[in-house]
């Protein structure tokens, strides 16, 4: 495309969401202008680009805003078609399935995570982790699907599903210390453990992904902000 | 001419996902053979062929199974795009605006009617139907926003956000129906009162959504089903 090609992002650096945007940006080589927002003190461009909504990730290029993580990442994919990597599989089925883990991460496994992580009493917390432990095994499942044997979700090289996963990754690698349990394990999920260590070694892992003891240190501030507002 | 295409489609009459699903084929002109699936005793092939969800809309394609309406619909989209007009427009910021509202209504809108329909308490249910009340006012606007003065949220025909909208019609008159609650009226959402009439005039309309009384008939039969599960608790 010819003449000026301005992207810029909206966004939170422990936000999951947002690192799945940066991974997409990374892995395509493109460059963009990152905008940290303060989401206790919305900025003007926040509201005026995110109206509905009014969260991060937005990614505003040449002026005309995105919203939601995973339209982003398909408009980055079909915008910037001929450039870098593709990120969605090129085969109408694979699409088709990749976009069904994807939703299923978004529906299935925040949710208890959120659970666990939030939890008064120990009924509660135990039942978060079993559902959201329940996922992560569905999630293996996937991948041994997805992968073929391959690397990744998206076989010899990361694809939407890893990417979509992939900005969850400080979470799921502070889980442990901030829900009590681990979400991957030997046992359970040897492919996802791979998968893991594979990501976190990619250079769009190390740009996008925020320092998991900031981010666990951050989580447990927040946790027990909300947790002294509620007692007021 | 190309084969009959090996395709089947498992649904339930009344719910807006498999009606949008439905919606989508005929666009397309694609012949298929539906399956009515009952939910309350769900079918081996609808258990095999949606192992994780155990839920309908499943397409089945050369016997490869499909699920999730927005999945499903570009799915159609990209298979067929050689055939009838296109879901999706062609251009990438639309397709963008075109996914964000359809993630908007089924974040925001089936949930609420669900809410409504399940609802315990006069209070849930009003709290419930006030939720439904800002999601249309906020798809009024979108309408304004997309169809830039033409007839549907895509233009001069309809899309794959009219197909995401339009399927959810049904449900607002089956609360309209049982609880007297207007959600698409003249004087609060105008463009979407007329969007609608003109939506429910078009084939892909007639030919699929069923009749009010059918789906009240089914919501009825949920209500009773969800009260039983509760009182057994």
């Amino acid at each position: 495309m010819a003449g000026e090609d301005e992207l810029k992002l909206l966004g939170t650096w422990a936000s999951p969401w947002v690192s799945r945007v940066k991974l997409a940006l990374h892995l395509k080589g493109l460059s963009y202008e990152y905008v940290e927002q303060d989401l206790d003190n919305k900025s003007d461009l926040l509201l005026t680009s995110n109206p509905v909504h009014k969260k991060v990730p937005v990614l505003i290029h040449n002026g005309k805003p995105i919203c939601e993580s995973v339209v982003i990442l398909e408009y980055i994919d079909e915008a910037y078609g001929t450039t870098g990597p593709s990120l969605l599989p090129t085969d109408p089925y694979e699409r088709a399935i990749a976009r069904f883990w994807v939703d299923y991460i978004d529906q299935k496994l925040v949710i208890p995570w959120k659970v666990a992580f939030t939890a008064d009493g120990e009924e509660e917390k135990t039942e978060g982790i079993k559902q959201m432990l329940a996922v992560v095994q569905t999630l293996e499942g996937a991948l041994k699907e997805c992968s073929k044997g391959k690397p990744f979700f998206g076989g010899d090289s990361v694809g939407y599903v890893d990417i979509a996963l992939g900005g969850l990754l400080a979470f799921l690698q502070g889980t442990e210390e901030l829900c009590g349990t681990k979400p991957f394990d030997i046992a359970n999920t040897p492919l996802l453990l791979a998968w893991v260590e594979r990501f976190t070694a990619l250079d769009a892992a190390k740009v996008a992904l925020p320092d998991v003891t900031k981010l666990v240190e951050f989580a447990k501030t927040k946790r027990a902000q909300m947790a002294l507002s509620i007692k007021k | 001419m190309a084969a009959k295409p090996d395709l089947k489609l498992l649904g339930m009459s009344v719910s807006p996902f498999v009606i949008r699903v439905r919606m989508a084929l005929h666009m397309k002109g694609v012949s298929h053979e539906y399956i009515e699936q009952d939910l309350f005793n769900k079918s081996e092939l609808l258990l095999e062929s949606s192992p994780v969800e155990k839920k309908v809309p499943v397409l089945i394609h050369d016997g490869k199974p499909v699920c999730d309406s927005p999945a499903i619909v570009q799915y159609i989209d990209e298979v067929w795009a050689a055939t009838g007009p296109p879901i999706l427009p062609a251009d990438p910021y639309e397709r963008a605006v075109a996914r964000f509202w359809t993630a908007y209504v089924d974040d925001k809108l089936f949930p609420a009617y669900v809410g409504t329909a399940k609802a315990a308490t006069e209070e849930e249910r009003t709290q419930q139907i006030n939720e439904m009340f800002a999601v249309m006012g906020q798809l009024e606007e979108a309408f304004a926003q997309c169809s830039n003065g033409k007839a549907f949220f895509a233009g001069d025909s309809i899309g794959n956000l009219d197909i995401a909208v339009g399927c959810n019609l049904l449900l607002l008159e089956v609360l309209r129906s049982m609880y007297g609650v207007e959600f698409v009226d003249t004087g609060r959402t105008p463009l979407l009162a007329a969007w609608a009439k003109r939506f429910g005039e078009t084939d892909a309309a007639r030919e699929v959504v069923p009749d009010v009384h059918v789906a009240v008939e089914y919501a009825k039969k949920r209500q009773a089903y969800w009260a039983a599960a509760a009182a057994t608790k």
